[in-house]
Parts: C-alpha cells; structure tokens; sequence
C-alpha cells in the first residue's frame, strides 16, 4: 500500500466513520428492534449505523484501489495555525468557570492578535480589552443575559 | 380575497415599528454578512439564533428572514469591485460585474445588482404568497408514509447536489441522522448515544451543531491564512449608481428570467441561490443576441444572476413554510428556529399562524425596498466594511458564537460540544465533506424517525405502506432515482459540469 494514499484524509475519515458504524450497530443491537406496538428504539438507529458503516467501508475501499496520483501536499502550517487557534479557544472555555468570560476572552482575543496575526503588543492589549468590555458592556449589562462568571465574579 | 385579506393581516403586523425595526437590523445585517467575504447567512443567522429566544416569534422571523434574503443584496457588492464574491451566491455575478468595474462601469453594475435583485425579490415574495396557501392546504392530505418519503427525497436531492462525492455528502447526512438521535427516545424513553453524560439526555441543541460547523468551521479555516483583510481600493465612478434606461431595457429580459428560473429552483430542495444564478447566467446567455460578449462586462450577466439569488429566498420559504422540508443549511436553521419558537412549519402553519406567515411575507416586501434604498446610495458605505481587520472580526465573531451558544443553555458543557463540533466543521471543510447534508439530516433526523416509525405503527410492521401509496410510491422511487443518478455516466458527468461551474 503506497504511502500517501494510507494517509489520505479520505482514508482515515472512512476508517474513523466506519469506526462509528460499528459503535451505533453494536449500540442499536442492545435496543428493542421491534415490539407488538412497532419499532423500537433500536431500528431507526440499526439502519442508519449499517448505512454509515457501508458506505464508509466504500469510501475506504475505493481510496485503497485508486491508482495513487500526486495531489496537492497537505500544508501543516496553514493547518497548525487554524488548530492552533482551536486549542486557544478550547483552553479559553475550560478557563470560564476559573477567569470567566470576560477575562478569558480577553486573553484568546490577545492571543489571536498578537500570535495568529503578528501585531504589536500595545495593538493586541487595546484590541483584547476593547473585545471584553465591550462584550461585558452589551451582554452582561445592556441586554441582561448572563456571562460565565468566573472567581472573581465577572 | 384569502391573499389580498391575508396580505393585509400581513402588513399590519410588518408594519408594527417594533417589526419595522428588526426587518431593518435583519435586512442592514444582512447586507454586512453578504459583504464580508467569508461569513455567510447560515452561520450568521446560527450565531444569532439564541439571541432570538426572548423576542417576539414576528420580530424574530422577519430579523432572520432579512439577514437571509439580504446577504443576497450584499453579496455582489464585493463580487463586483473586487472579484472576490461576498457570498456563493454571487460568484457568477464576478464574470460580467468585475469587468464592468475594470470598463470604469461600477456604478451601474452595482445599481443593475441592486435594482435586478429588488425586482426579482419582490417577484419571489410574490410567488411565495401565490403557492404556498394552495401547497400547503394540498399537503393536508399527507401522512406519516408521504411524509417520510417527503423528508427522504428532500435530503436526496441535497446529497445530490452538495458535493463532488456523493458517498461523501451521504456519509455527512446519515452523520446528522445519528447526532439527530442522541438523547431519549421519545417512543420508549431508551436513552440513546449519551456515554452516561447526563447532559445528552435531552439530546444536542441544534444550535450548538449550527454554530460549530458553520460559524467556528468557517472561522478556523479562514484564519488558516495570516493575510489581512484584502483592503478595497475607494470606489471609483460610483457617482452614477442608477443604470442608463439602454441598460434597463437590454436587462429586461433578465429581469424575468432571473426571476422565474430563481423562484423554481429555489423551491426544488438543494437548489440553491449558487445553482439558480448559474442557471440564470447560462440560460441569459443563450439567448442573448451578444452571446460572445458575455465575459466581457455586459449589464445582463450581472442582472439576470443577482435577480436569480433574490427570488430563490421566496421559493425556499415555500417548502419550508409549507411542508416543514428545508432546501439549504439556511433554511434548516430557519426550521430550527420556528421549532424552537414553539411553531411546528407544515401544512397547518399557514392556517394556524396567519400573522407570523402574512406578517414574514409583508415583511419581506418591504425589507426589499429598504435594501434596494440602503445598496444604491449607501454601497460606498458598505463597500468601507471591508475595512475592518480580520484580526479584529474573527475574535468577534467567536466571541457572538459562545455567548449564543451559552446563553441558550446556560451550560458549559455545551461550550465543551461547541468546540469539538467547531473542530469537525472544519475537519470537514478540508475533507470535502459537504456541510448542508449534515444540517439537513440532523434538521429531519427526528422527524424522518418519528414518520417512519409511525408509518410502520399504521401499517402493523409492513414496509409495503411506504410504497403502496402512491404520493408516498412516486416520492420514493424519485429519492432513489436521484441517489442513482452517480452511477449513471452521462447524468453524473453533468451534475459534476453543474458542480464545477
């Protein structure tokens, strides 16, 4: 098996989907198929999971015979930089309950502006602080809906 | 007399200035997203939605509706001066409208865009008010069978027509089919996909998926590139934005056409504004006695595709408002947002919600002359929207996202789901996964479900009712012919040319 077709994202998406296919198969099998008044909870869930499983076993399969072609290369920066932002924004929620949201927005927004985008510190700190007040300012007290609070109470 | 008495019910309701008021934030909103390339009406409308739960249902609809139809207006904006289409939707409109830019013809690319897309708009409207009462009073004759084959064949033509890979759109769909069935099941109480997670007893918010695949999808793919904002050059002979009368009479025929061919392909499921402008384009310049001038800057290759994306909003509404089916990733958050409203879109919408309905459809004629005020003399104003830093607009853009996220709910754990499907629309994005089919599946999931398992409650547990009605029978077979089209050589070579172009 030639390289780069094994790790085509065609590939792993298949192996990863039909990975589901069998969890909801193996799931919906515990269910009730079919009782005296109809279908249980397991037969809309039994068919789909057997579709999904099928069709992603074609995808794997018509990835795997495919003669191998050059396409274009996977560009890991441009990747890391959309994932990176991701794993800032993941770490800015898990920091609610701790900082809350304003504080916490604050920083991504700091992050954002300074790392992603390379603009001077002063620039990020002006951007970060307008972006969380701001947001405090329309949210929290102009229309009332309640921000995450974190120790600090705001 | 039932439309013209409907119509005023209607407009006593649009007319309301609390109403008056959303359909301008929605339509001006609206007009910023067509803009703003990168940031489209459904992820727009998702971010939006929750902040829509404490508003009355009419202001809620007619805000929404306008940011949809909107878009469309804002979408050629940039197509036009830049070449960069604001929206899918204006792509085609980039071929004639940028050379007439280039010819030193801005001013009346953007004022044909405007003028052919209020036009077609407003026959659209018309359109909508004219067959969706007979449809839906037609559809009351439908049930569980015909509904389920309705659902099936709605999400057919939509993997259809969403991407390259029909396994693929497929996949995604069924993707939302399962997500759809996370939680209790309302038939047996069996708790289904929870992982023991209390919190996925009630199942996903559909708003937590919306705003994951679409809003943080397509943020996170477009902070791939660290380019700044592709700053606009100040407009140049915007000083006559009104089209000679040459030029409205050489669009007059693309005023029609863009109009008809928009509202029909807007009522097919998986049509879609993108595919009715393509159509429009082509069927304009088969006809056009210039043909080989198309490319070149000529004013009917802007009017006929812009007129197309407008009218293509009211015949969306049709299924939608009519028979609960959504067509588009927009019009499934639309549904959602109806469902959440507590409203139940389908044959008896119409006749149990006169005001929300005649209210929308009022509504949207005059959205359509506030957007035909604010993009003729205002565009240079617009176009100066474009100016602001993506540094700036992305973090904001988040930000609208987890408070809409958090302040439906009120639960971090649904800040946690947000993230992990952020990171699946845009695993998605960079897969060629189609993300329309998977809003769609999970839009219908628990409807498709709920009909079929009904269907085989009526039936004692035999599929045969599925096919032996014949609404149900035609629906059926059609869904069938439609996911065979692929292996059919010459179809599939056509629907990949549809796709391409």
């Amino acid at each position: 098996m030639e390289s780069g077709t094994r790790r085509s994202g065609d590939l792993w998406s298949g192996v990863a989907l039909a990975l589901l296919g069998i969890y909801i198969v193996a799931q919906a099998w515990q269910w009730e198929y079919s009782s005296p008044e109809g279908p249980g909870a397991g037969f809309f869930p039994l068919w789909y999971g057997v579709a999904i499983l099928a069709l992603s076993l074609l995808l794997v399969a018509s990835r795997l015979t495919r003669a191998p072609r050059r396409g274009d290369p996977v560009d890991w920066r441009r990747t890391g930089r959309a994932l990176s932002v991701w794993l800032a924004l993941a770490v800015s929620v898990a920091l609610f309950k701790v900082l809350g949201f304003v504080a916490s927005f604050a920083l991504l927004t700091y992050f954002i502006v300074a790392v992603m985008y390379g603009r001077p510190a002063r620039t990020a700190s002006a951007v970060a602080l307008a972006t969380g007040l701001g947001f405090y300012l329309v949210f929290d007290l102009a229309l009332g809906l309640a921000l995450p609070a974190g120790t600090l109470g705001f | 007399m039932d439309i013209v008495a409907g119509l005023l019910q209607g407009f006593s309701v649009a007319l309301a200035p609390s109403n008056l008021l959303w359909c301008f934030v929605g339509v001006f909103l609206g007009t910023v997203v067509g803009v703003l390339p990168g940031l489209g009406p459904p992820a727009t409308i998702a971010m939006l939605l929750p902040l829509t739960f404490s508003m009355n249902p009419a202001g809620a609809i007619i805000m929404l509706a306008g940011i949809y139809y909107g878009a469309k207006y804002g979408g050629s904006t940039t197509s036009i001066l830049m070449n960069v289409p604001g929206e899918s939707a204006s792509v085609v409109t980039c071929i004639d409208g940028y050379q007439m830019a280039r010819k030193g013809r801005a001013g009346a690319a953007l004022g044909i865009a405007a003028i052919a897309s209020f036009v077609a708009g407003t026959v659209g409207v018309l359109g909508l008010m004219l067959v969706a009462p007979p449809l839906a009073k037609f559809a009351l004759s439908f049930s569980s069978p015909e509904y389920f084959a309705l659902m099936s064949l709605g999400l057919a033509l939509v993997v259809l027509l969403a991407g390259r890979s029909i396994v693929k759109a497929l996949l995604a769909a069924l993707l939302g089919l399962w997500i759809a069935s996370i939680g209790t099941d309302p038939f047996s109480t069996t708790s289904r996909f929870t992982f023991g997670r209390l919190e996925l007893l009630s199942g996903i918010d559909f708003v937590v998926v919306a705003i994951g695949v679409f809003a943080l999808g397509e943020v996170l793919a477009n902070m791939e590139a660290r380019e700044d904002a592709t700053l606009l050059e100040t407009p140049k002979g915007l000083r006559n934005l009104l089209p000679t009368w040459q030029d409205l009479k050489d669009c007059r025929f693309a005023f029609a056409n863009g109009s008809i061919v928009g509202f029909l392909v807007g009522t097919l499921p998986g049509g879609g504004s993108t595919i009715a402008s393509f159509l429009s384009y082509g069927l304009e310049k088969a006809v056009s006695r210039r043909k080989d001038e198309f490319g070149t800057g000529v004013i009917e290759g802007v009017a006929a595709p812009e007129g197309a994306n407008n009218s293509e909003t009211g015949g969306a509404l049709v299924p939608l408002l009519t028979l609960g089916i959504p067509g588009s990733g927009t019009t499934a958050i639309l549904l959602a947002a109806l469902v959440l409203w507590g409203f139940k879109p389908g044959p008896l919408f119409i006749p149990e919600h006169p005001d929300l309905f005649w209210g929308l459809v009022a509504s949207m004629y005059i959205g359509n002359v506030m957007l035909l005020v604010l993009n003729l003399p205002l565009v240079p104003l617009f176009a100066q929207v474009l100016r602001l830093p993506v540094y700036m607009l992305y973090p904001l853009i988040l930000g609208v996202s987890m408070v809409g996220v958090y302040t439906a709910s009120g639960s971090l754990f649904d800040l946690g789901l947000l993230m992990v499907f952020g990171l699946l629309g845009y695993v998605m994005r960079k897969l060629d996964y189609p993300a329309a089919p998977l809003i769609l599946g999970l839009a219908l999931g628990a409807g498709m479900e709920r009909a079929l398992r009904q269907s085989l409650m009526m039936s004692q547990g035999s599929l045969s009712i599925l096919v032996s009605r014949p609404i149900s029978a035609v629906m059926l077979s059609l869904a069938l012919l439609v996911l065979l089209i692929p292996l059919f050589g010459k179809l599939n070579a056509w629907r990949l040319r549809a796709l391409e172009s």
